[in-house]
């Protein structure tokens, strides 16, 4: 078990952690999302033990490694960009860290050979890494984390730097090569949809703070501010202020979505109003869906989806829609709101109300 | 994987065709242009020439008879002789001093570069106060002319007792050469990511054994650039390394410029003694040809 209590980490005048409390257990999945300069790679760098809070605890396995060194810390760790020994051969570099252990001769090559295996390196071991692809450099230094075997994994982006096939191969590969150890994995990522695909906890990171920590489909579903809705959002949350009013919430040009199950209860006043992009529509799929009038700025189109920029009452939002949708810059478009799927936020950016259940 | 592996090759040995191809038809050009202009080797001629010319006499020299090379004009030796060379060779006063040389240089060299490793780590990897006034500092050493330095040096040393020892002007050297060598090594650490030393550490690495196994080897050739110009400038050093020596240590610089006697110049052995000093510097470019213009760019590329 991993521990972190009130760890705040300071690079002169700039907070880059601040006061972030986590536990994650043993044996699981975590997803460290955010932004650039969100703070993932400062704290994995704390989790690592590479630097060292400038308050706060590091509790592993129940002992404080606060002032720990790295090299007596039991952590893997595997970087962005592609790091490892240029001077050795791919099988050395995966055998490093147990020749620096003292493991015997025959075990090396065994857990060698077994992770080369694992990752389909076994016919480059012997040349050396600036001679490989990235994705071959990448997985050389996955299986140097795997064979070291370690109680804590840390992953800063392992995939971000890899071309689109290998990635989706890696990422379904990752959490099965690494859930058999037991250990803890951390798995640091810029995208939503990364995170939702290896499932496991998620902790939205905005800014050195971490916004929400749970299981990851409930951070998606029921984010609890309107940070971790827009960590959590690619393309980016379309987000409005509203008056809730008569039981309707209320934008510019008297256009309304009405408010229902919970929502309904909540008390007049202002609140914002945020919803994912596939929840903007071209068609009116239900009778209580909002009809809205907006100006088109900019359609993208992605072979089977359409992303349609719009210009809502000074707001730009996006609707992501199925099918080819071409439109004229400048054209006014109706688009249609899903009342079940808004999220209201209060004036602090709290969440006001979670959606009816019937959401899912 | 195999058949991607013979794509590869397919498509290197096809664009390899392809440069082949052009640097064909850029050579026909330029031979071209020479046939029209005629004298298209007069350039070049003339550069090697010019570049050759002072070498060729000092080696042509070396092999005339003192009555020759004072008697008459000879564009090579009428009477080709070794006996300069069986001069230097045999008279201990002129092979030693290629010894003491080489001594002190090598002295020189693994002393400048053994100091300069750790400091340009430093400089390379952490920062600290007044990190870059410091490095900038270390280069202002070399603008100052090394007589400045001789007079100091010589009262300290003698001092010290250290006065006619190959430590001595290997010290002496080091002035100029350990801020040369950190600033040509911490250029070539720069280039190493951060991350590969933090990666040695999670592995397990500690500190001395990292930098021995896993970082020396990655700026091995910035090593030798950094070798080289310690080499160099202690080897063609001549003012401190006079004077600080008298007979024990006294360089092959020095015994060069004190050959003249009551029979006047021994043009010939000087010439030798010229050619043999040459020598080491030729040999010593030749190895690290490669890395050298890295090494002028102070590995900033």
């Amino acid at each position: 078990m991993l521990e972190l209590k009130g760890v705040t980490k300071m690079v002169g005048a700039e907070t880059h952690i601040s006061d972030i409390n986590l536990t994650l257990e043993p044996g699981t999945l975590n997803v460290l999302l955010g932004p650039t300069l969100s703070g993932k790679t400062s704290l994995m760098r704390l989790m690592a033990g590479l630097d060292r809070p400038t308050s706060g605890q590091v509790f592993f396995r129940g002992k404080d490694v606060t002032g720990v060194s790295v090299q007596k810390r039991d952590v893997a760790m595997v970087y962005q960009q592609f790091i490892n020994y240029p001077a050795l051969t791919v099988y050395e570099n995966i055998a490093s860290p147990m020749r620096v252990a003292g493991v015997d001769k025959a075990t090396i090559d065994r857990e060698v050979r077994k992770a080369a295996e694992l990752l389909k390196l076994t016919p480059m071991l012997k040349r050396t890494p600036l001679n490989l692809s990235g994705g071959q450099q990448q997985r050389t230094a996955l299986a140097r984390a795997i064979v070291k075997n370690a109680g804590l994994v840390l992953l800063d982006e392992p995939l971000a730097n890899l071309d689109y096939k290998l990635r989706e191969e890696l990422r379904l590969e990752l959490p099965r090569i690494f859930a058999e150890s037991g250990a803890i994995f951390v798995y640091a990522t810029t995208e939503p949809s990364e995170a939702l695909l290896l499932g496991g906890n998620t902790a939205t990171l905005s800014e050195g703070r971490v916004t929400q920590f749970g299981p990851t489909i409930d951070v998606y579903r029921e984010p609890a501010d309107i940070l971790t809705a827009e960590t959590f959002a690619d393309p980016p949350l379309n987000v409005i202020d509203v008056v809730k009013r008569n039981g309707r919430f209320v934008m510019e040009d008297e256009a309304s979505v009405p408010a229902q199950g919970a929502l309904a209860s909540l008390a007049d006043g202002p609140y914002r109003m945020a919803f994912h992009p596939h929840q903007l529509r071209l068609e009116r799929l239900g009778e209580d869906h909002a009809p809205i009038k907006a100006r088109v700025t900019v359609t993208e189109i992605t072979g089977s989806e359409s992303f349609i920029h719009l210009d809502f009452a000074g707001q730009k939002w996006v609707a992501l829609v199925h099918g080819i949708h071409e439109f004229e810059p400048d054209a006014m478009v109706e688009a249609y709101i899903d009342p079940r799927h808004i999220m209201i936020f209060d004036a602090q950016d709290r969440r006001a109300m979670a959606p009816s259940s019937l959401a899912a | 994987m195999a058949t991607t592996t013979t794509t590869m090759l397919r498509e290197t040995a096809s664009s390899h065709h392809e440069a082949l191809g052009q640097s064909e038809a850029v050579a026909r050009k330029m031979r071209r242009r020479g046939r029209e202009s005629r004298f298209w080797w007069l350039v070049p001629t003339l550069y090697i020439v010019f570049l050759m010319l002072p070498i060729y006499w000092l080696v042509n020299m070396s092999f005339k008879t003192n009555t020759e090379i004072l008697g008459s004009f000879s564009l090579w030796p009428q009477n080709p002789t070794l006996r300069n060379y069986m001069v230097i060779f045999t008279d201990p006063a002129w092979y030693s001093g290629y010894i003491n040389s080489i001594i002190y240089v090598t002295l020189n060299t693994i002393i400048s570069v053994g100091v300069a490793l750790p400091a340009a780590y430093a400089f390379s990897r952490y920062k600290f106060l007044g990190d870059k006034h410091l490095f900038f500092w270390l280069l202002t050493n070399r603008m100052a002319p090394p007589a400045v330095f001789a007079l100091p040096f010589l009262q300290l040393y003698s001092s010290f007792g250290l006065i006619d020892t190959h430590i001595a002007v290997a010290l002496a050297h080091c002035l100029f050469n350990v801020p040369l060598a950190v600033w040509i090594l911490e250029g070539f650490m720069s280039g190493v990511p951060k991350e590969i030393d933090e990666t040695a550490y999670i592995d397990g690495y500690s500190f001395p054994r990292f930098f021995v196994k896993i970082f020396m080897p990655l700026i091995a050739s910035g090593i030798g650039v950094a070798a080289f110009f310690c080499f160099m400038f202690s080897w063609v050093e001549l003012l401190l390394a006079r004077t600080l020596t008298t007979t024990e240590a006294k360089p092959i610089a020095a015994t060069m410029t004190r050959t003249v006697s009551a029979s006047g110049l021994d043009w010939g052995v000087l010439a030798a003694a010229g050619v043999l000093t040459i020598i080491p510097g030729a040999l010593v470019i030749y190895f690290v040809r490669n890395y050298i213009a890295k090494g002028f760019a102070l590995g900033r590329v």
